[in-house]
């Protein structure tokens, strides 16, 4: 269905902003994104993920980071279904999922990442399901990460 | 030092309330002015006695009312930040202003038209716009454009507050066996009491089968669960509780008052959610309730009617929770039991009718209520109320806490 938005497919939010605007922190991320890579800032003090990266770590006000490259598998940690377009123009993407999801080999908070959930039946998802990270390519420079659930 | 018993509110002020949109061609600073003068006058006060402004959400621009209105002298002029959350604690900076000396006779104010604040325009730039909106790189000297923390979030489908307050809503279900039918409940008995008001937009009877025959918006919240988008505008005075005993209106003092919240809470509400576990199903005013209880020398047990800011309904459960009325995690069976019901529960909660069927004019409706309820001239009267608790928020930080007290 052909909208403001492009083409939409149900479940899929569609693509609304096609641009990094990357600084010196979060450039590593979407540099690997392209190679369908999730690599996460660590503290080099303390060890704490952050997400998105940014200069300070909340846990121990140090700014050295290492880039950790994580498996990029998850849990859902809350999750709304979007049923009602919040613009008649989205109609096409609705129902899709939008949830909090916890990251595999992080503290969990301070990390999560909130991302749209495709390829699921938006009635069958629930608090705990496990998920993996799919990243679409929209352009040169930006792959933005979306989750689905892991097979089987 | 503390502000307790301190200050009074001493004049209410209003406008009617509209439907979105309907208060045109009044506009929101004619709206303000309106207010200010019937606040002012409730209290047997004037313009000339007006000096201070302690505001939210930046409401108004005290310098333009002054001009307009012929403020004498402007003495105290603040806003406190982020949005709605503030509405309780901005009367408590009023009081701190006061008890300093800083100014004698301070408004508090909120004034909305919603006429153009929808998405609107072009699809893309509206849906987009608000995307980032809440990204925390609007400081109007600081560098401008998308901060790059918004590309981490501006594609993930969340857009409105609704979508947000929805995360924290199921993750309570999950946690704690909250239900839809707790969430009706809260809708439900508000709707009871707007129903009697005549300041009501919503006075229509609500019952469990509407509730559950209404379409869904953002799992797990339907139509019902939010509040109404509304115009009007409302103002309260505050000046010494020495000066009040003067004054025309019966004394309604400000026992305590508390903003702020965890510093993980933070923005992170609208946006990123990496709020710790312990806060994450919570209404954020965990920190805010424990302080204000202390500052006012009261407890939960004191409180007679809780005006509680219900933008969501199950944010109405999670303050119960978070301001001591039932332990966490049992706001939903709580309600369940009746004990928010105007007339016959423990604790009457929004007798005004709230955000949810009053009108939504950002909080203030509900501190409103709470200086009618110890007045003694609420629609919904709760008998020989002495003690009413208004809040702010749940919001990005500060979120407020206020308790009155009959003076």
């Amino acid at each position: 269905m052909t909208s403001a938005f492009g083409d939409l497919t149900p479940g899929v939010f569609p693509t609304i902003l096609a641009e990094t605007h990357a600084d010196q922190w979060t450039q590593p991320f979407w540099d690997a994104a392209r190679a369908d890579r999730l690599s996460v800032p660590r503290c080099t003090t303390c060890g704490t993920f952050r997400l998105p990266p940014s200069a300070y770590c909340f846990n121990c006000q140090q700014r050295g980071i290492d880039y950790v490259e994580l498996p990029g598998t998850g849990t859902i940690y809350s999750f709304t279904v979007v049923r009602h377009p919040l613009h008649p123009d989205l109609a096409g993407a609705c129902p899709y999922v939008s949830a909090v999801v916890e990251l595999d080999g992080t503290q969990g908070a301070g990390a999560r990442m909130l991302v749209n959930v495709i390829d699921c039946d938006p009635d069958a998802v629930r608090i705990g399901d496990r998920v993996e990270i799919v990243f679409e390519h929209v352009n040169d420079e930006m792959s933005t990460p979306r989750f689905r659930p892991v097979p089987g | 030092m503390t502000i307790r018993d301190r200050c009074a509110i001493v004049g209410v002020g209003a406008t009617p309330y509209f439907k979105r949109g309907q208060s045109f061609p009044e506009s929101e600073f004619s709206m303000a002015c309106a207010a200010i003068l019937s606040a002012l006058d409730d209290a047997g006060l004037t313009i000339r006695d007006l000096d201070g402004f302690s505001i939210y959400s930046s409401s108004c621009d005290p310098a333009s009312v002054g001009a307009e209105l012929g403020v004498p002298e402007i003495r105290w002029a603040t806003t406190t930040t982020s949005g709605g959350g503030g509405c309780a604690g901005a009367l408590g900076v009023a009081a701190a202003a006061i008890e300093a000396g800083m100014a004698t006779t301070v408004v508090t104010l909120m004034t909305l038209q919603q006429l153009n604040r929808r998405l609107g325009g072009s699809a893309v730039g509206g849906v987009l716009a608000y995307a980032l909106m809440s990204d925390g790189g609007g400081s109007p000297y600081g560098s401008s454009g998308v901060p790059p923390s918004a590309a981490f979030t501006a594609n993930n489908g969340l857009l409105s507050p609704g979508h947000s307050f929805a995360q924290l809503a199921s993750r309570h279900m999950h946690l704690y066996g909250t239900k839809r039918e707790h969430f009706a409940e809260v809708c439900i008995s508000t709707r009871d009491n707007a129903i009697k008001r005549p300041t009501a937009l919503r006075t229509e009877p609500l019952t469990l089968d509407d509730y559950f025959n209404a379409r869904m918006i953002s799992d797990p919240l339907c139509l019902f669960d939010y509040t109404m988008e509304s115009d009007g505008a409302v103002a309260v005075i505050t000046t010494s509780a020495e000066r009040a005993r003067d004054l025309r209106q019966p004394v309604v003092l400000i026992a305590g008052s508390a903003h702020g919240g965890s510093g993980r809470w933070g923005p992170a509400l609208f946006r990123y959610f990496q709020t710790p576990d312990a806060e994450f199903a919570s209404s954020g005013h965990r920190p805010v309730a424990k302080r204000l209880y202390e500052i006012a020398g009261l407890g939960p047990e004191d409180v007679d009617v809780a005006l509680l800011y219900d933008h969501f309904s199950p944010m109405v459960i999670m303050q119960l929770e978070d301001y001591g009325f039932c332990p966490i995690g049992e706001g939903g069976p709580f309600v369940a039991d009746g004990n928010i019901r105007y007339g016959t529960g423990t604790l009457p909660v929004n007798t005004h009718g709230g955000n949810l069927s009053e009108a939504y004019i950002i909080g203030m409706t509900h501190v409103r209520e709470g200086v009618e309820q110890l007045r003694g001239t609420a629609v919904n009267q709760v008998a020989g109320a002495e003690v009413a608790l208004v809040t702010g928020g749940p919001a990005g930080l500060p979120v407020s806490g206020t308790l009155l007290r009959k003076g």
